[in-house]
């Protein structure tokens, strides 16, 4: 029986089965009557990161169902039962208070919590995004390095050691790790590829960080979780996981056309537009992202209005 | 002269705001119109308007409450149709209105719906169930209510003059800054909650006094009614956490008209700060709106099971827990700023702790039951409906916390669906319940049941349809306030979630339904005894409506449900309690001072809004002269004379001893179940 999910294998059969077992049992119910199916989402993960998370999710709901389900089947139980029409119920008026069911009623939640908190500081410390991502990816060489700017209201990526950069698309070799280096160059936004994995928020003279990896070719939605303004529904972009000996020619194709990404052109960029189609620079600035963190570079100049601001405003996007 | 106020601001382009501004204004005045021709006026002013009564009060915040509850749906109707028509297309909302929109739903939600239903049943029940005559500072009480409706009205005249905030309903800097937002709409936010948070402050200030100081003599802290645990644990975080927020937006004003730099981009602002900060206030203010629903849920789930609270101790202890664990948690609303393992593992695991006080109840009110007579009426079907949904909203709140899992959900349609799932299963129905159940007590006739069950069962299935979609579509990778998308497999999952919003239309109709029916049919539902629902605490034991004294002499507390005891005694005994000595009871006086405060703060506000400076002066000016004037006054109370209290106690025992009589005859409450069950 080879369902969805059961054939990422791992060795053994320990902790992780039970919750192995419910993401089968997930991913194959899901076309069944989730109409379109998981496809896309985060239970239908790309790479460890995401496998990891998502793991990690059904995990905790496996194990607050084991409590939830009882508890709410029992509710509704013994308010059926006790109905006042009911005359086979016996009526305890005086049943107010037990010592023993108390221990109980305190003890169940705090079991609970606790094999859940042991769940979160394990995955806490695992799974922080800055933590790069095991040995076993390593063999694939060492991660690619993407510095990611938030502008409004696109993404502009920048490949330091190749030179490159690209707004709205990122390409990235298919097993390799990335360590993406994020930060914003107007207000905060969240940086998600949802089939990747971990979230990461991108702030005005910061610099966030995150290890992905694809382990799938595939082109990936990514988008920007955290509202941005007027424009922030068009903060799309695509990950192209893509072989690493595409990726090699890729950068190479990329070179030949495209404008340079120098500091004039990013102060080009950081006028407020939406939905830009993805293009690719032919060179970039590598000092580009340090500037805009260290805030030598101006921020997004925000929306152009008149100066009584009465009225609506109209879309900033220009 | 006028500031940044022209005749541009009114959207006459924006056909929406437009016409609702214009449709709401049309309604407001001929509503104005008539309650003049009539002649309703004085009466207004004098019971209404300038009443420092808790009881008058409390209804007025539950009607501000539900008239907020309208605004913020229609809103929420808007929302969601435009998710569901904006896959692959711009929908009817183009961003700037849609943003408007999702903010000012979440805004009025919280502040101007929840928190009004909330502190209204509290100001209605509290001090009855204290056993005491109105809470301690009953002016004090008026100008709280007054400064929240200025809050309200401001948020709503945003809507035709000038614009709502877009910066969503916790405006998070550095988008909320005057760089990135440069319109009124902010300012719109920041000063009509700066105002009522003013109000609420005061609130908290005065039930915290109020339980704490006066209570009727005998009732000591462990004979309290579950529910004035809850309202003094609700109010402990107003005092505690209310400051923070008017700090943090006041921050946020300086950065905006004084050119400060404490979360902008430039000159070293950070805004992290105000993330921290306003998320230092964010997570005991959900507990603020869902504490006091909790404590509504015991005294109902005991009074329809016909059994005392079981385990009232540990339920005391677990909303102390709560409301103490409330304030180590906040960090959770933002695992993706990057704090790190150490970090994120100790909040995650604070937040899940939390759920322990909760689960504490649900086993609480599950052993209530248990043993009991359960009694479905409408307030009993709001508890279930509760208690069953809310476990679910508990279990992917713990979900969120932890924080791999929230890596993933974060600001997600998961988590939208979360929240709506604890606050409308916990707040909204606990609202409903309460109203429900303490409606008699108010006005002296109960709700229709059919149609209140009919509310109950399309609210049920309306929240169901509408908000389980959205985990599926969080689960599928949507973000939470897209305007439009161009993902498939999101598709159906919206248009799902725009039925369920239809569905809960019905449930709005049902329940406007049953107030009319209710109303119309008040003198068959009309309820004499003062004690429709067999009922356990003292509020039961004075007439409906209370007379303005609540008591013609204080009720002697002298166990854990006084009124049961009183009861059983007086059905044992087959008579009632001897006649007290009765004294003449000093009430205080009326006065306009909230109202008229609230008047020149809804000025100020305006005025600060639109910068039109001179406006602000006679705005302060006129509420500090106003507060002059009161602190000047030579007469603060009026005597109720003897005669008058005695008359109305002796009503109230005639119509009690009948019912004993009765009750004699039917042994009511000893073997019949359907005791206190509307006949």
């Amino acid at each position: 029986m080879m369902i969805k999910g059961a054939s990422d294998a791992r060795a053994g059969f320990g902790s992780g089965d039970f919750a192995r077992v419910f993401r089968c049992m997930a991913v194959a119910m899901c076309p069944a009557f989730l109409l379109g199916g998981c496809a896309g989402g985060i239970l239908d993960p790309r790479g460890p990161i995401g496998a990891a998370d998502s793991l990690i999710l059904l995990d905790s709901v496996g194990i607050m169902a084991v409590i939830v389900v009882p508890t709410i089947l029992g509710l509704l139980a013994i308010a059926w039962w006790f109905r006042a029409s009911n005359t086979r119920a016996r009526y305890q008026p005086n049943f107010v208070y037990s010592g023993r069911l108390e221990l109980i009623v305190w003890a169940i939640p705090i079991l609970v919590i606790l094999f859940l908190g042991g769940v979160t500081w394990v995955g806490s410390h695992e799974l922080d995004p800055y933590v790069p991502i095991a040995a076993k990816a390593e063999a694939n060489g060492p991660p690619l390095e993407v510095q990611v700017i938030s502008l409004d209201w696109k993404w502009l990526f920048i490949y330091p050691q190749q030179r490159l950069a690209s707004v709205n698309e990122v390409f990235v070799p298919t097993g390799t790790a990335v360590h993406f280096y994020l930060t914003s160059a107007t207000v905060m936004n969240q940086f998600f590829v949802p089939q990747l994995g971990s979230m990461i928020a991108t702030m005005n003279g910061m610099q966030t960080q995150l290890y992905l990896q694809a382990d799938r070719d595939g082109d990936y939605i990514g988008l920007s979780a955290q509202f941005s303004g007027d424009g922030f529904s068009d903060m799309r972009f695509t990950v192209h996981a893509v072989p690493p000996a595409d990726f090699q020619s890729w950068t190479a194709a990329a070179r030949q056309s495209g404008p340079v990404l120098d500091r004039n052109g990013y102060l080009g960029l950081l006028r407020g537009s939406c939905d830009v189609q993805p293009f690719t620079y032919r060179s970039a600035d590598p000092g580009l992202f340090a500037a805009v963190v260290k805030r030598d570079l101006p921020s997004g100049s925000g929306p152009r209005v008149g100066g009584t601001g009465a009225g609506i405003q109209s879309k900033g996007c220009g | 002269m006028l500031g940044k106020l022209s005749l541009n601001a009114i959207p006459f382009d924006q056909p929406i705001p437009l016409v609702a501004g214009g449709a709401v204004f049309l309604v407001a005045i001929g509503v104005i119109a008539w309650i003049v021709i009539r002649g309703h006026l004085p009466y207004l002013w004098r019971e209404w308007i300038t009443s420092v009564d808790h009881k008058r009060i409390g209804v007025m915040y539950i009607l501000l409450g539900l008239v907020m509850l309208l605004r913020g749906f229609i809103d929420a109707v808007m929302m969601r149709s435009q998710q569901a028509l904006a896959f692959h297309a711009a929908g009817f909302l183009p961003p700037e209105h849609y943003d408007q929109v999702f903010s000012a739903h979440g805004t009025i939600m919280i502040f101007f719906a929840a928190m009004p239903l909330m502190i209204g049943l509290m100001n209605f029940v509290v001090p009855l169930q204290l056993g005491v005559r109105d809470v301690a500072f009953p002016t004090f009480n008026s100008t709280s209510f007054w400064l929240t409706a200025t809050g309200a009205l401001l948020v709503n005249l945003s809507l035709v003059i000038g614009e709502f905030s877009r910066a969503t309903w916790l405006p998070y800097p550095p988008l909320s800054e005057l760089r990135y937002s440069p319109g009124v709409g902010v300012d719109y936010y920041l000063w009509a909650l700066q105002i009522s948070g003013v109000g609420t402050l005061m609130t908290g200030i005065n039930f915290v006094t109020t339980i704490l100081k006066i209570r009727a003599p005998g009732m000591s802290y462990l004979r309290m009614p579950i529910f004035c645990w809850t309202a003094l644990a609700a109010n402990l975080l107003i005092v505690a956490a209310f400051p923070v927020l008017t700090a943090t937006l006041a921050m946020l004003l300086l950065d905006r008209y004084l050119d400060f730099h404490f979360f902008t981009n430039s000159a070293g602002g950070n805004m992290m700060m105000f993330v921290n900060l306003i998320w230092a206030w964010g997570h005991p203010e959900v507990y603020i709106l869902v504490l006091p629903a909790f404590g509504v849920f015991s005294e109902v789930i005991a009074t329809f099971s016909g059994k005392p609270l079981f385990g009232y101790r540990s339920m005391v202890a677990a909303t102390m827990f709560i409301c103490l664990m409330s304030f180590l948690v906040w960090l959770h609303h933002f695992f993706t700023m990057g704090a790190g393992g150490d970090v994120n593992a100790v909040f995650g695991i604070a937040t899940a702790i939390i759920a322990v006080g909760t689960g504490v109840k649900i086993y609480n009110w599950m052993f209530t039951m248990y043993g009991g007579r359960v009694r479905f009426a409408t307030p009993m079907l709001w508890a279930m409906g509760f208690v069953v949904t809310f476990t679910i909203g508990g279990m992917t709140g713990v979900l969120l916390s932890v924080p791999p899992a929230d890596f993933e959900l974060h600001n997600s349609m998961f988590l939208v669906a979360h929240f709506h799932n604890v606050i409308i299963s916990g707040v909204l129905f606990g609202a409903f319940a309460g109203v429900t159940y303490w409606f008699p007590k108010a006005f002296g006739f109960r709700l229709h049941e059919g149609w209140g069950k009919a509310a109950f069962w399309f609210s049920l299935a309306g929240f169901y349809i509408t908000f389980f979609p959205l985990y599926v579509a969080g689960l599928l990778g949507m973000t939470r306030r897209l305007q439009h998308y161009d993902v498939a497999a999101w598709r159906p999952w919206m248009l799902a979630a725009g039925v369920g919003i239809l569905v809960l239309c019905v449930a709005l109709v049902c329940q406007i339904i049953q107030i009319v029916v209710s109303i119309r049919g008040r003198a068959e539902l009309r309820d004499l005894t003062g004690d429709p629902w067999n009922g356990r605490s003292i509020e039961w034991s004075t007439a409906s409506p209370p007379p303005p004294f609540n008591y013609a002499v204080l009720p002697n507390v002298e166990g854990e449900e006084p009124y049961w005891h009183i009861k059983r005694r007086a059905i044992e005994t087959q008579q009632m309690a001897a006649e007290r000595d009765y004294r003449p009871i000093e009430m205080p006086r009326n006065s306009p001072t909230g109202f008229v405060s609230a008047f020149f703060c809804t000025v100020t506000g305006f005025a600060l809004i639109w910068h039109i400076w001179w406006m602000v002066g006679i705005g302060l000016a006129g509420a500090y002269a106003v507060f002059v004037w009161f602190a000047w006054r030579d007469r603060e109370d009026y005597v109720i004379p003897a005669e008058e209290v005695a008359r109305a106690d002796r009503a109230r025992r005639h119509v009690r001893a009948e019912w004993l009589e009765q009750d004699a005859r039917e042994d009511r409450l000893t073997s019949h179940a359907h005791a206190g069950e509307p006949a």
